[in-house]
């Protein structure tokens, strides 16, 4: 099967959600990259430089600058004429454009998934990954997306992809970017960070959210998380939230600060390696997927935590 | 009503406190077509069948996705800003009436069922949708981000394909302008803003609106709006499932582990690990 992998980036480096793409679709066969911007020469290069990369198309365009799915599905679908299968990143970028791109090929998008098991037979989590379904496709094309924390990442060194120019499919006028606000953040992000901290509603307040999550975060170099309710108080941006709607990590460590375990929480961090919590209720349901547990008031642990660290 | 299962609806009374805008649309009336789908009610564990052939959902409480009910309340908010209609639809078993039901209750103006007792994939949910489109000619449809059964988070990006149209999904802000829709959207990293021209497809993120609770007047006036029933045949779709599930089963359980005793015990705990130094 030949394999076209959407590669995410922010213009500068690849992202590390594409590696784990790649590894997914070398279980499917050939792998072939498509670079999709504007200015991308030094992306498509770091691309090309992916272990076990054939083809890296790339396509540099104004209309490709925003990745808006709009403009980019239909050179994905012009391309998909040589292409068994599509596979993308399961992040916000790879989830809008990836079904627009089946929808356009009469395909079935298979989301999200945690294994390759054959050519067109899949799992992935369903309900909150309170169960796995393996499904079999029956297309003749597949439309895929991947869950970055089932696949190891590809080494981004020892290939050596052939690059070449796609023409572009232009600007369909059917939606303009009009800005964005991505928060500047020194901490590892998320879904790659080894250590993750993640506060709950308990933290009560956005100023105490970081007074406390913020030192112990630094203490272990960890990433910071929240829970949605955290986030919906506004103790915390939208783009911390972990869970079935928010991110899916599955870091060595992960800290839960404060927060009950609701099965929606637990969808996006269930999966982490080692599972410490610190709950004043000792029959939070977090305790049932702690390997650690401390119950008892976040506001003494914490900083007791932070400064014996 | 069959809400009283929600727990954290602390933020809900919020909806008579609507935001305004600056411009209005004097002269252009909307219509607004929302899809809604009957899911396992979220506060509900689900439970896998044991013969491995999916989830039970035999006697157990059905709701709105939630995404839907978002997406019910923003349309809903915009009759505010110029919105004339709200034509909400459901594709599924006859028991989906009550989903519509609901929807209608919080304000929406008319319903269309769907019926299919067999499971029908977000391709051909996203096949029918267009079709109602080309009839109902929509200025805006609003879809959830993901229904939380199959968490496919697909529906509304494909049936904006099937009818290029621009997308602004995981909104969690919409502002009609002349012509034109701005949507804010939640992505990796923080947010980010689009324009798009009408006719237009949104899906929504959590944080685009607090859904209210239907009062019981408008329970009750809601029995008498009109609800359509149609199969999938009107339309000509082909829902044939192109995936088959071979098997659904439970996650490796994680089992818990222990409880210390205190923070000494917890970084010793974290030193073992080579967490802490
Ligand atoms: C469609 C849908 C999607 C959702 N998606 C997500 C998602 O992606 N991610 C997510 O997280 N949630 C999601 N939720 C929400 C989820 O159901 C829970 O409401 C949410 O996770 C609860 O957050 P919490 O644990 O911070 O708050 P709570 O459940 O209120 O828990 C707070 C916890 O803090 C503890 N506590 C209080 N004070 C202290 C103290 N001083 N010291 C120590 N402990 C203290 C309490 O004992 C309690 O256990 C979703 C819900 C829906 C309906
Ligand atoms: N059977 C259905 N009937 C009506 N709307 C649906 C149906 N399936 C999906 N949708 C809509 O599409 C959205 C996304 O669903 P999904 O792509 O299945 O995750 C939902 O939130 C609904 O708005």
């Amino acid at each position: 099967m030949k394999t076209l992998v959407w590669v995410e980036h922010d213009g500068q480096a690849v992202k590390d959600a594409t590696l784990s793409a790649v590894t997914a679709a070398s279980q499917l066969g050939e792998v072939h990259l498509l670079v999709v911007g504007q200015g991308v020469d030094g992306v498509a290069g770091e691309a090309a430089k992916i272990a076990g990369v054939g083809k890296v198309h790339v396509a540099d365009d104004a209309a490709f600058a925003h990745a808006l799915a709009e403009n980019v599905a239909p050179l994905i679908v012009e391309l998909m004429a040589s292409h068994d299968a599509f596979v993308a990143p399961s992040t916000t970028h790879g989830k809008n454009i990836a079904p627009r791109v089946a929808a356009l090929l009469d395909v079935m998008q298979i989301s999200d998934i945690l294994s390759v098991e054959s050519e067109d037979t899949f799992t992935r989590p369903i309900y909150a990954g309170n169960a796995i379904a393996t499904v079999q496709s029956t297309d003749a094309k597949k439309v895929i997306t991947v869950r970055g924390t089932a696949f190891a990442k590809a080494a981004t060194e020892g290939g050596s992809g052939e690059i070449e120019a796609v023409a572009s499919t232009g600007d369909k006028g059917l939606s303009t970017f009009a800005g964005s606000e991505i928060a500047k953040n020194e901490r590892p992000e998320l879904t790659s960070a080894k250590i993750i901290v993640s506060g709950g509603r308990a933290l009560a307040s956005s100023d105490q959210f970081h007074a406390m999550i913020d030192p112990l975060a630094d203490k272990l170099g960890a990433g910071v998380g929240a829970s949605r309710a955290a986030v919906d108080a506004g103790y915390a941006p939208n783009d911390y939230q972990v869970g079935q709607t928010g991110k899916i990590v599955a870091p060595e460590v992960y800290v839960a600060v404060g927060i009950s375990g609701a099965i929606q929480h637990l969808a996006g961090m269930k999966d982490s390696k080692v599972i410490i919590a610190i709950n004043k209720d000792e029959d939070a349901p977090i305790f049932q997927v702690a390997d650690i547990g401390l119950v008892g008031d976040l506001f003494k642990i914490v900083p007791e935590l932070t400064a014996k660290l | 009503m069959a809400r009283n299962g929600h727990l954290s609806r602390q933020r809900r009374h919020t909806v008579t406190v609507i935001e305004t805008n600056d411009f209005t649309l004097e002269g252009t009336p909307m219509k607004v077509l929302v899809p809604v789908k009957r899911v396992l009610d979220y506060n509900v564990k689900p439970r896998v069948k044991a013969d491995g052939t999916g989830v039970d959902l035999a006697n157990v409480k059905m709701s709105m996705n939630p995404f839907d009910e978002i997406a019910v309340e923003e349309a809903i908010r915009l009759k505010d800003k110029g919105v004339t209609e709200i034509v909400v639809v459901s594709i599924g078993e006859q028991k989906s009436q009550e989903t519509l039901r609901t929807a209608l209750a919080m304000g929406a103006d008319r319903a269309i069922l769907v019926v299919s007792e067999t499971k029908v994939e977000p391709l051909g949910v996203a096949k029918i949708l267009a079709k109602i489109v080309e009839e109902e000619k929509p200025d805006l449809v609003i879809l959830g981000k993901q229904a939380i059964d199959d968490d496919n988070n697909q529906t509304g990006q494909m049936l904006a394909g099937l009818l290029n149209w621009g997308q602004g999904t995981f909104a969690s802000k919409v502002e009609i302008a002349d012509g034109s829709v701005n949507v804010t959207r939640e992505v990796d990293g923080g947010a980010e803003t689009d324009t798009l021209k009408l006719p237009a497809i949104i899906t929504t993120d959590l944080r685009l609106n607090e859904p209210r609770y239907a009062s019981l007047p408008n329970i009750m006036k809601a029995k008498s709006k009109p609800m359509a029933q149609k199969t999938p045949a009107d339309f000509g779709v082909d829902v044939t499932p192109r995936l088959t599930t071979l098997k659904v089963v439970e996650p490796a359980k994680r089992s818990a582990g222990i409880k210390v005793a205190d923070v000494d015990a917890l970084v010793g705990k974290l030193k073992e690990m080579g967490v802490a130094k």
